[in-house]
């Protein structure tokens, strides 16, 4: 196996090329089309299959009791009642649970030096550290026996002091959460390039900003979802359930349940949204797996929306306090800044609470040429839900901060907002180029961005029409912020090497069936990005073959070659990847078997629409009449060929943490001065993810982005009450974006290859929620300039507004 | 458990006649997931806000988490099963696909139940209304833009048609 990094030969460049131009060049012909989902064709027909549609002979439903407070003692619980409740199967306390387990979960890694988490049990055991901790499991016939045998639990609660403000977390006199820690923090990390004060003392002009970020949760429709199932005879344990990362599941599961990995199957059927809330293990799901091993039958748990509010991860909770120094020119000296993070309960494990704070502090000021920063975090533990990765984890915070503070400067040395960015993004040909936090840049395009966005915007249009606008007392505001985004995580200085069982690297099987068809089997997984319509497209474009003629399997972990999974950006770049090396690698060997059947050099032949062709055009073999050889009779081939027909291929970044992608935003949006109320007019993105596979789905995906980003900036809030309960938490009183308010979203792309792999695809899905806050904000700052008001936390609610425009 | 309490209902079900006992307190797109395997109608929220849930009943569009089975005794409940084997909304579902409307599919069903009943109506909707019909569904994937890309197209290639189906 081979794993240095390979590059485009130019005259394969060249026909990648071409082929994105043009549907009718011969090879790789898919690539830069818009094809159709199959998987769109099923949802539209309600014959999509998500967990909760599967149901299994003599299946059990769980449900769970939940911890009302935010921090208590168990001092009793009885159970016996709820056990002679109708239907009810088995109840697990967590102390049962603990018992089935091999061990607590403890969510560090080795690569956050100095990290600290405290044990954590699937359900809780002794003491609850959360509202929404599970504390005690029925599985019952039915889900509402379940849940009515749930109120026949008897529990006595001590309840204890909470830790619910980060601002407090760490004062002296501060309750401890977990005394073995000895204080409530969980990571503390500093960057600092060295004489930052003097550097700052000695530019124009320092601007200096507080930000608040209101806590968020995923909200996928579908809730968390698992259905698992036990054979003691065999002693398999095949779970099915709602993942983005089956293989991490099966090594955690197996692992907390002291089973081998290989008899856990994990499978992720459709899956009903994820955007990084399933890419966790949750403690609720283990118990149910456990469950399902205690009584030898399929047990189903599906979260409702309450337990998805109080149970999910959340994110986004963070205080930064900022500054930004830049001389009278407008060149941006250097950042500076300082960040609160709020984690729950517990880091989450195994990927840990930590790395949004991380990744603020990594790509904070990104796009800008400064060579000046300091970044400290402090990541804290609070009594609520455990928080980790959510969909462009960090970069929402940082970029709000950064665009911020780049158009409070610009507005204070009279310097349109443009203008500013022109002056400071790094220059497109200067790359690569080590970026002031340490992080490595390459392939980036943000100069030419920044030109398609003004050219797409009519920027100065819009200018025109809003100063003619304010004549008539209309306030409308356009906000501009440019990003870096890293997507594609390599294994150097993240999950694996830290100790967590998660693969950075991923992997395709592809072979030939006996028909000419491909199966074509990745470790990446399908939400609905539509990963597995990119992974034919990059298939048949590597092979040659028809579109149709290949079937792309992902999710299951008996079907599928070891893989990380989807998150962070990677299926394209990563898992796209291992597909075009594995196709290749099929489409030499059916080269080599089709020369010693036609007695013709290999190097001449190559394979258009699923016929091998000579070097004249002429079509000499097809893949079914090579299938068919190859499968049935093999007594045609010479003695020395032995085919293989299926090859295997595994892909993963070698020196390069990230591949960072970059872009811009801009918003355009109306404020009503005497409401508060926020209007989206229009929003536009110019973003590089490398070459696009399918345009469709990478408009799709940053529109959504886009719209998950601007939920957060406008109206997304966990709200807890000083006891640590959350008072908000149903879809009526948790806003999140619907359609009535949210605008339409011009998307664009400029395409720089990567450079670290063949096929040149860098990730996309997080490229909208990463920065729409910063543009949203930017936006109503430049709508209420006139009245020398600005926000600087989120969610940007009418009440912000109005304090910030002192009307209230 | 006054929960267990049973009573017998008959209904048309996408054209079939359907009797069954079910639990009183059983809601209707349980009914309809857990007794005939009618899947299409999705749960999202179970407290009437995401739209995952919709269906039609006599003629009606209604949330399938804030009904009972019960309360559908003698109705005639359309799914989303029932709208594709019709073929009524075979344009709009061409539309999803080639827009790429959807991106999960799970509010997918319920988006289409909703949208039905804007294009059936057959008359003329700018983008904003199509955005204001759609308010009640939730869909945490695709941002919307490319919903009320489908269902524009949908209603407007009706209306050019020669007016809207029924």
């Amino acid at each position: 196996m081979r794993s240095e990094p390979m590059r485009l030969k130019a005259d394969e460049q060249n026909a990648m090329n071409r082929s994105t131009r043009s549907p009718a060049t011969r090879s790789m012909r898919y690539l830069g089309q818009t094809l159709s989902r199959t998987a769109a064709k099923r949802a539209v027909a309600g014959r999509g299959r998500y967990t909760d549609d599967v149901v299994l002979a003599r299946m059990l439903h769980a449900a769970f009791l939940r911890s009302p407070y935010a921090h208590a003692r168990i001092l009793g619980l009885e159970v016996e009642a709820a056990r002679q409740q109708p239907g009810v199967a088995l109840v697990l306390t967590g102390a049962d649970l603990k018992a089935l387990c091999t061990g607590p979960w403890i969510g560090t890694l080795s690569t956050f030096a100095g990290m600290k988490s405290a044990p954590q049990y699937a359900m809780a055991v002794e003491r609850a550290c959360w509202a929404g901790e599970p504390v005690a499991m029925v599985v019952a016939r039915t889900r509402a026996e379940a849940e009515d045998a749930v109120e026949a639990i008897g529990i006595e609660w001590q309840e204890l002091p909470a830790v619910v403000d980060k601002h407090a977390a760490l004062a002296p006199g501060a309750p401890v959460i977990h005394a073995e820690l000895g204080d409530n923090l969980a990571f503390r990390r500093s960057i600092d390039t060295g004489e930052v004060d003097a550097h700052f003392a000695a530019a124009d002009l320092i601007v200096e900003e507080s930000f608040e970020f209101g806590r968020h949760t995923a909200v996928s429709l579908e809730p968390r979802s698992l259905l698992a199932h036990y054979d003691p005879t065999t002693g398999k344990l095949s779970i099915t359930t709602s993942s983005q990362c089956p293989h991490m599941i099966q090594r955690v599961f197996a692992a907390t349940l002291g089973l081998p990995d290989h008899n856990v199957q994990i499978i992720a059927p459709d899956v009903g949204g994820s955007f990084g809330l399933k890419i966790h293990s949750y403690g609720d799901e283990l118990a149910t797996a456990a469950a399902a091993i205690e009584l030898g039958r399929p047990v189903k748990f599906i979260a409702d929306r309450l337990e998805s509010f109080v149970s999910d991860i959340h994110a986004r909770e963070n205080w930064v306090k900022a500054r930004i120094a830049v001389k009278r020119s407008g060149e941006i000296v250097g950042f500076d800044l300082d960040v609160l993070s709020a984690a729950g309960a517990y880091s989450q494990y195994p990927r840990t609470s930590v790395f949004e704070a991380n990744q603020v502090l990594n790509i904070t000021g990104g796009p800008y040429r400064h060579k000046h920063y300091r970044a400290r975090a402090s990541v804290v533990y609070l009594n609520k839900p455990p928080s980790s990765q959510y969909r462009a984890v960090g970069h929402p915070i940082g970029n709000a901060v950064a665009e911020h503070l780049v158009d409070q400067a610009a507005d204070r040395l009279g310097i349109d907002p443009i203008e500013m960015r022109r002056r400071n993004l790094i220059a497109d040909d200067a790359y690569p180029v080590v970026g002031a936090s340490g992080i490595i840049l390459k392939d980036l395009s943000h100069q030419r961005c920044l030109d398609v966005l003004v050219e797409r915007m009519r920027y100065a249009e819009l200018r025109q029409e809003q100063a003619e606008l304010r004549q008539q007392g209309i306030q409308r505001g356009i906000g501009i912020a440019a990003f870096i985004k890293g997507t594609a995580p390599g294994p150097m200085g993240y999950y694996g090497s830290g100790g967590a069982p998660i693969s950075l690297q991923d992997a395709c099987v592809i072979r030939l069936e006996p028909n000419g068809g491909i199966i074509c089997a990745v470790g990446v997984t399908e939400q609905g990005q539509g990963t597995d319509t990119i992974m034919a497209q990059i298939a048949a474009s590597a092979l040659g073959v028809p579109i149709d003629a290949v079937r792309v399997i992902s999710g299951d972990t008996d079907a599928v070659p070891y893989g990380g999974g989807t998150f962070g950006s990677r299926g394209a770049a990563i898992g796209g990847e291992a597909v075009y090396q594995a196709a290749r690698d099929l489409r030499a060997e059916i080269l080599t078997i089709a020369g010693a059947l036609l007695q013709a050099e290999p190097a001449s032949l190559d394979i258009v629409d699923g016929i091998v062709v000579d070097s004249g055009g002429s079509r000499r073999l097809a893949l079914a009449e090579i299938g068919r050889i190859c499968h049935f009779q093999q007594g045609e081939l010479p003695n020395d060929l032995e085919p293989c027909l299926s090859h295997s291929r595994r892909f993963r970044l070698l020196d390069d943490p990230y591949i960072f992608t970059n872009g811009i935003h801009a918003a355009h949006v109306e404020v009503d001065v005497d409401t508060g109320f926020v209007s989206l007019i229009k929003h536009w993105v110019v973003e590089d993810c490398g070459r696009v596979i399918n345009p469709q789905l990478a408009d799709e995906q940053v529109r959504g982005g886009c719209v998950q980003g601007i939920g957060g900036a406008l109206y997304e809030h966990l709200i807890y009450d000083r006891s640590g309960q959350l008072v908000n938490g149903t879809l009526a009183d948790y806003l999140v974006p619907m359609a009535v308010e949210m605008p339409d979203i011009d998307v664009a792309h400029v395409e720089t290859p990567s450079s670290l792999s063949m096929l040149g695809a860098k990730g996309v899905g997080e490229s909208g929620t990463g920065a729409a806050p910063a543009a949203v904000m930017n936006a109503i700052n430049d709508a209420l300039r006139p009245f020398q008001a600005r926000v600087s936390s989120q969610p940007i609610t009418p009440e912000r507004i109005l304090s910030a425009l002192g009307k209230i | 458990m006054s929960g267990e309490e049973r009573l017998m209902i008959s209904l048309t079900v996408n054209g079939e006649s359907v009797s069954r006992l079910v639990p009183v307190r059983q809601h209707l797109v349980d009914f309809l997931r857990l007794e005939l395997g009618l899947t299409g109608a999705h749960l999202g929220c179970e407290h009437g806000v995401c739209g995952a849930c919709s269906l039609r009943v006599d003629g009606v569009l209604v949330r399938g988490c804030l009904m009972l089975a019960v309360q559908a005794d003698g109705a005639h409940v359309v799914t989303i099963e029932g709208l594709d084997a019709s073929g009524e909304i075979a344009d709009l579902q061409q539309a999803f696909v080639e827009r790429n409307a959807l991106q999960c599919g799970f509010c997918t069903p319920g988006m289409l139940m909703t949208a039905a009943d804007l294009v059936r109506a057959g008359v003329p909707r700018t983008r904003a209304e199509i955005r204001a019909h759609l308010a009640g569904n939730f869909c945490r994937c695709t941002g919307y833009q490319a919903i009320v890309d489908a269902v524009s197209a949908t209603l407007n290639k009706r209306l050019s048609e020669g007016g809207g189906h029924v």
